[in-house]
């Protein structure tokens, strides 16, 4: 056992990269779950999306716009589930498993002529200067620019949710759908576009596994982030930046324990394999234990009447 | 105040089965307080709804001070000056009251200057209120408020109130009336819509009187007596209940020192609650709604257990006792919320019976369900309590509101309890049924049964009950004989006011 070996500079520097993928997929299905939505069919948006990203960037030899491919990708999967629940009301739960389980399936299908190639790298930020600074600048300043943006989401979707208009009309169709459409509001209209939302920022975590973060394809690549997405919202009561935290917590622990396991620690590979499940699920359930509570309107369907 | 605000000719919306409205017309003039009276699935929603554009006529047209107006959707008719306060209300529980707010304005200014505002209004139309707090937690008096102000703030021509005193003290509806006679010398018009006949006739000019969706008469409510608009609005001549004796008997329900943290986090806490029925008395408990009344229901019931001593039947303890256990002892209760709560909307009238039914009628054995024995008991409550379905088969979520309600009713009755609790046992029930089901309550109280009856509904308590009491807070009043209390006595021991006072009249405008 070595533990020397573990760098922390550049542990600190790759599990933000491990968090980016749960991140984007955390922060998307926020916005959906706060419009009163509850699609379960994160993993396999994530799994189309990376695909997506994967293809279009082996072809066109664009990262940048395999990212964008990877965004309309899962935003595409993620309408039929709109009209899926919202057009033709079907339960939200049954539908969600159906989009994982239909996700996997094209993906696979779509993959099959991908599986062993390398995409086009991305390039990473480097800021003169800047990004050359001993511990700061490998941590801060010389990461690919998804990380940067998937920061950024995750202010802008408390900011919007907690001052804008549009944000609170977000939040009244989660909280009660029937006064909201009272009111006058078009709770289909915002419930559908929180969706697409969510789709592609689950598509975009995707490929940022099968793009950056691996970089190859393989089958079922997503490995459960999209689960973990969805727990991480719940723990996280519904906060942005709770998310934040628990996506970097949950990054943190599992890039710890694979150093763990290269430096050879004296503990079974199953117990430090399971550690950042259980960690990040007993820290977030700690911190929700105070007066917070889901969108009231969460996973009911709403049908206008008169 | 002079010249017609908004005309309606001809107006006419069917939905399957149902004619909602048919043909229906009436002018408001403005500066008016016109008056929509109806029973229960008259049409008033329906044609409100039109009016703010949340439902469109299939015919019929409306005009706005001359020009045709046909708002598509709420935003038009908000823009045209309509504001409407919601039956049931359409707040937001998770938001405090300047969002709440912010949601029923079209341009609603900065968090800030909003939250100025709202308290600015609120003050000068007597409706004090603190806009940040979270609606969740506010009484059923402070989200009207919350409702009231958000149309005030738009500064509306036309204000329709759809029953907004059903949920406030008597001294509340005065305040309330005070303001809206302040907003109608300001020359806004007003659509009010109720039941309650005395309340019409002490504020409105002029009332319209829909029964099935027509428009079976206009008058001066003023100048007609309450019974004549009575029988305008039922069609028919009505019967108020008898009572046959006035014995009372042993205490069969004694509840000492009952004190009940809420299972939801909006509900309300009962603190020490004290009171005793006897046999063959009904205890009337009014109170506005969300004061304990769903909490102190649950804890009789059986649904939230307590300390064994707090809850007695015939000197038995049985505040610790799950629903089952206290129906074998005879305690049986109907809840209110028809639909989820009384009954499974989804499930035949056949499983709904069986469902409370099965533990006092022996309709399980040994685990299997006797389906014809079921079938029988259901039957027996639709006949008994003519309730109007094709059969026992169909779904609960199909009947009407009202013939729903006299099966859940019925059903507890048949049981022949002991002690019964019922919660607002003709919430939504036309006239003749909610006068039926009072005479249930009263034939069982004959028989020696004790009854609390839990409602907001002033004038059925009074008719009703022996003695009297109300909750507020959480907290029981004094119980008082029910017999020669005044509305006034009534009022306070609901709580009074509610933090209300009156509008100050001299004030400008204040939107």
């Amino acid at each position: 056992m070595d533990l020397s070996a573990i760098n922390p500079v550049l542990l600190i520097a790759s599990l933000m990269v491990a968090a980016t993928p749960l991140l984007l997929a955390a922060i998307g299905e926020l916005v959906v779950e706060r419009a009163g939505v509850l699609n379960l069919g994160v993993e396999g948006m994530m799994i189309v999306g990376a695909i997506s990203g994967f293809a279009i960037s082996v072809e066109t030899g664009s990262p940048m716009v395999g990212l964008v491919a990877a965004m309309i990708g899962g935003a595409l999967l993620s309408l039929l589930f709109a009209f899926l629940t919202q057009f033709a009301l079907a339960n939200q739960v049954a539908s969600g498993l159906a989009l994982t389980l239909f996700g996997l399936g094209l993906s696979a299908l779509m993959g099959q002529s991908y599986v062993g190639i390398k995409p086009p790298t991305m390039a990473k930020l480097d800021i003169p200067v800047i990004s050359d600074i001993p511990v700061i600048g490998p941590i801060l300043f010389s990461h690919d620019p998804v990380l940067y943006i998937g920061v950024a989401l995750c202010a802008v979707v408390w900011a919007v949710l907690k001052y804008s208009r549009v944000g609170l009309v977000l939040r009244a169709v989660g909280e009660n759908h029937d006064a909201a459409h009272a009111l006058g509001y078009n709770v289909v209209r915002v419930r559908v576009l929180a969706i697409l939302f969510g789709g592609a920022c689950a598509g975009l975590g995707g490929a940022y596994i099968s793009l950056i973060r691996v970089p190859q394809w393989t089958e079922g690549m997503t490995a459960g982030i999209g689960w973990i997405a969805l727990a991480l919202v719940v723990f996280a009561s519904w906060k942005p930046w709770r998310v934040l935290l628990g996506a970097y917590l949950f990054g943190g622990i599992n890039v710890l324990q694979l150093n763990l396991q290269a430096a050879g620690i004296a503990i079974p590979v199953e117990y430090l394999a399971m550690s950042p499940y259980l960690i990040t699920i007993l820290v977030l359930v700690i911190m929700s234990a105070d007066k917070s509570r889901a969108p009231a309107s969460l996973g009911r369907i709403f049908h206008a009447s008169g | 105040m002079t010249g017609t605000l908004l005309s309606i000719r001809g107006l006419t919306k069917a939905y399957p089965g149902v004619v909602a409205n048919d043909n229906v017309s009436f002018d408001i003039q403005e500066g008016e307080v016109h008056a929509l009276l109806g029973e229960n699935g008259a049409g008033k929603s329906t044609l409100v709804k039109m009016i703010y554009g949340l439902v469109k006529p299939d015919s019929g047209e409306m005009t706005w001070r001359g020009g045709a107006f046909a708002p598509p959707e709420p935003k038009a008719a908000r823009a045209s000056g309509v504001a409407m306060v919601f039956q049931h209300f359409s707040l937001f529980d998770a938001l405090n009251v300047a969002e709440n707010v912010a949601l029923g304005m079209e341009n609603p200014p900065s968090m800030r200057d909003l939250a100025r505002r709202i308290r600015r209004v609120s003050e000068a139309y007597g409706l004090p209120l603190d806009p940040n707090r979270t609606v969740g937690d506010l009484s059923a008096g402070e989200r009207q408020r919350v409702e009231i102000i958000r149309c005030l703030l738009q500064d509306p021509k036309l204000l329709i109130m759809d029953e907004p005193t059903s949920v406030l003290t008597p001294q509340e509806v005065e305040i309330l009336f005070q303001t809206l006679n302040k907003l109608k010398s300001e020359g806004t018009s007003i659509l009010y819509i109720s039941h309650k006949l005395e309340e019409i006739r002490t504020l409105c000019d002029h009332a319209t009187i829909l029964r099935l969706g027509k428009n079976v008469g206009e008058c001066v409510p003023a100048d007609t007596s309450a019974r004549d608009m009575a029988e305008l609005m039922v069609g028919d001549t009505l019967q108020t209940p008898t009572r046959t004796t006035e014995k009372t008997g042993d205490v069969m329900l004694d509840v000492s020192g009952l004190s009940l943290e809420p299972s939801n986090p909006f509900g309300t806490t009962l603190k020490n609650i004290h009171f005793t029925v006897h046999a063959g008395e009904i205890l009337g408990l009014g109170g506005v709604a969300g004061n304990g009344q769903d909490e102190l229901l649950a804890a009789l019931s059986g649904e939230s257990t307590t300390w064994p001593d707090a809850v007695k039947v015939k000197g038995e303890d049985v505040g610790h006792l799950g629903p089952n256990a206290r129906r074998a002892r005879g305690i049986l209760a109907a809840p209110e919320e028809r639909l989820g709560h009384a009954a499974a909307p989804d499930m035949s009238l056949v499983e709904n019976a069986l469902l409370t039914g099965a533990m006092r009628k022996g309709l399980t054995q040994n685990g299997f369900v006797n389906w014809s024995g079921s079938t029988a008991f259901a039957d027996d409550i639709i006949k008994a309590f003519d309730v109007r379905t094709p059969g026992s088969d169909r779904a609960a979520r199909s009947l009407s509101g009202g013939n729903l309600q006299k099966f859940v009713i019925g059903r507890e009755v048949l049981q022949d309890p002991e002690v019964l609790v019922v919660n607002q046992p003709t919430w939504g029930v036309d006239a003749a049924a909610a006068a039926a089901i009072r005479q249930a309550l009263l034939d069982l109280a004959a028989k020696g049964a004790a009854i609390v009856v839990i409602s907001q509904d002033l004038d059925e308590l009074m008719e009703i009950s022996d003695r009297f009491g109300a909750l507020n807070e959480g907290r029981m009043s004094d119980i008082r004989p029910a017999a020669g209390l005044t509305i006034d006595e009534i009022g306070l021991m609901m709580g009074g006011a509610h933090g209300m006072e009156v509008a100050h009249i001299d004030e400008g405008a204040g939107a």
